[in-house]
């Protein structure tokens, strides 16, 4: 049996996942970034293994990818995230035409072709509006938990407008609204609104198409799948797998390396 | 002795200044704005009105600016920030043609005439990266206060670059420089660095003229004026005696006097209601 694997290493979370010659998924992980990115992409890798114990040279071939992907230095290659994305999101729902990935620092959105090409794509890596860091921002502001974020947010009955583009500003609105008087839950759905608008403007620069897969950490918000979905009007693909899309299509483009024989010697890579 | 008082409320902090007739200060008062805004500019007044030993009804005019200007419900009338600096510093600096404010939450920049009016300005208020907010959020990822940024940064020797794209972004890239080993005064004078491009950039908008004068909170940070004046290549003037920060209070205290004598050369308008 061969195994293939792919190691995202993201600003906020590193994603592991190992596949075998069927593209299943046997084993995943997701650890920490933190300041030592080296260590965290091993630590994934590792607990990844561990799930169906393998040893590291059962794995025949490992792409790295994500801002940290240089860094997975066990890795044999590397691939953009975008690419990755791209292709797990594919894999996932064949019929995904636009993918949104919200991670912790920036926001992606990619069109892609029926075979899973990417046709464009576009991000916002400038401006920490509009991501993931949005959300920790209100989470900290209101001493709320990220993941509790949603199910508060999906409470509101009068939402609030949040007026300001940048996250830091952002923070000292969200406590001006509660020194007004206004719920957490309708400031959350507000933040929620906001980065979704903000996403969607994005989105619509490479092509809102029909089936709509969003991946990334944010995606297991459903605060946030549900203000993107009433914003564009369409429904969303959305799977627990969703945060490990990254790593899944890096694991495919591995098994496809094995496949096809494209694999460096040992003295190459 | 007629008296007026100038008071600014600020995203950050809240000013006030009490003028007389005789071009003379008579006293300060700073306060953090918070999110009440109506009770600390009270809170403020009263601060003022108390170290310079007078009674509220000793006031004969006020004049409230800033962005909370209109927050303040005992104010006879409500100026812009942007001509109240203008004022402010055309008291201590006659010749002045360009003043940058550089506040907790806006940057902004206005050309003037010899009278002191606006003639032109752009601001920022958009995007925290272009304002003293940068220079608070580098301070704080690396551990320190707001207060001790002046501190810190005299003891850079040479700066390192820090995009200046997003406060948001620029925490990985000083935790990256701490994990380097790189000194922190080193770190914050990049974010200066990096600060004064945004506003030499916005001066440029506006076609600044010399005399360039600062004002704000952030330039009670002597480094930061003497970025500015390296980057325009042109001296700057910075009010003494830490007024930078107290520089639209004090235009709008001045404002006061402006209106007041307005007023009794028009005794029709005094009688008119408001």
């Amino acid at each position: 049996m061969a195994y293939a694997a792919g190691v995202d290493v993201g600003s906020t979370q590193t994603k592991a996942v190992v596949i075998d010659e069927d593209g299943q998924i046997i084993g995943r992980s997701l650890v920490d970034t933190g300041a030592n990115v080296i260590q965290a992409a091993q630590n994934a890798f590792d607990e990844a293994l561990r799930a169906k114990g393998l040893s590291e040279q059962e794995v025949e071939y490992v792409i790295g990818t994500g801002y940290g992907r240089y860094r997975v230095t066990f890795g044999n290659d590397q691939v953009t995230e975008i690419s990755c994305h791209a292709r797990g999101a594919v894999h996932l729902f064949p019929n995904t035409r636009t993918v949104v990935d919200m991670g912790g620092q920036d926001t992606k959105a990619i069109l892609v072709s029926e075979n899973g090409e990417i046709v464009d794509f576009c991000m916002n890596d400038k401006c920490a509006a509009g991501t993931g860091r949005f959300l920790g921002a209100a989470s900290a502001a209101l001493d709320i938990p990220l993941d509790n974020l949603g199910e508060v947010a999906l409470r509101s009955t009068h939402p609030v407008k949040i007026s300001t583009t940048c996250t830091v500003f952002a923070e000292s609105e969200v406590l001006s609204w509660l020194g007004k008087g206004k719920t957490i839950e309708d400031i959350l759905w507000g933040v929620h609104r906001s980065i979704a608008t903000r996403s969607i403007g994005l989105m619509r620069r490479v092509g809102i198409e029909d089936e709509i897969t969003f991946t990334g950490g944010v995606s297991r918000n459903s605060a946030m799948v549900a203000a993107l979905e009433q914003n564009c009007g369409k429904k969303m693909n959305v799977s627990e797998d969703c945060q490990f899309i990254g790593a899944l299509g890096a694991a495919l483009f591995a098994l496809e390396r094995i496949k096809t024989g494209r694999i460096p010697t040992q003295e190459a890579s | 002795m007629t008296l007026t008082a100038g008071i600014d409320v600020g995203s950050t902090y809240t000013k006030v200044v009490l003028f007389d007739a005789e071009r003379q200060i008579l006293a300060r008062a700073l306060r953090p704005t918070g999110f009440r805004l109506a009770e600390v500019a009270r809170e403020a007044f009263d601060a003022c009105l108390a170290e310079a030993g007078l009674k509220e009804s000793d006031i004969d005019y006020v004049v409230a600016t800033g962005f909370g200007r209109h927050r303040v419900d005992f104010k006879d009338i409500a100026v812009t920030d942007l001509t109240a600096a203008a004022r402010g510093a055309h008291h201590f600096f006659p010749g002045t043609r360009t003043v940058l404010d550089i506040g907790g939450q806006t940057m902004k920049a206005s050309r003037v005439d010899g009278s002191a009016k606006v003639v032109a300005f752009r601001l920022n208020d958009k995007c925290a990266a272009g304002t003293g907010a940068f220079l608070e959020k580098t301070a704080r990822y690396m551990g320190y206060s707001v207060e001790e940024i002046g501190q810190v940064m005299q003891t850079s020797r040479e700066a390192v670059p820090i995009s200046g794209v997003c406060a948001v972004f620029a925490e990985s890239e000083v935790i990256n420089h701490l994990s380097l080993g790189t000194p922190p005064g080193d770190i914050m004078q990049g974010a200066i660095e990096s600060l004064t491009t945004r506003t030499v950039q916005l001066m440029r908008r506006i076609k600044a003229q010399p005399e360039y004068t600062l004002v704000g909170g952030i330039l009670r940070f002597e480094t930061m004026a003497r970025t500015v004046e390296k980057s325009l290549d042109h001296a700057v003037n910075v009010p003494p005696d830490g007024y930078c920060q107290f520089i639209a209070a004090l235009g709008a205290a001045i404002l006061g006097h402006q209106r007041l004598a307005k007023l009794a050369a028009t005794p029709e308008r005094a009688a008119a209601p408001v």
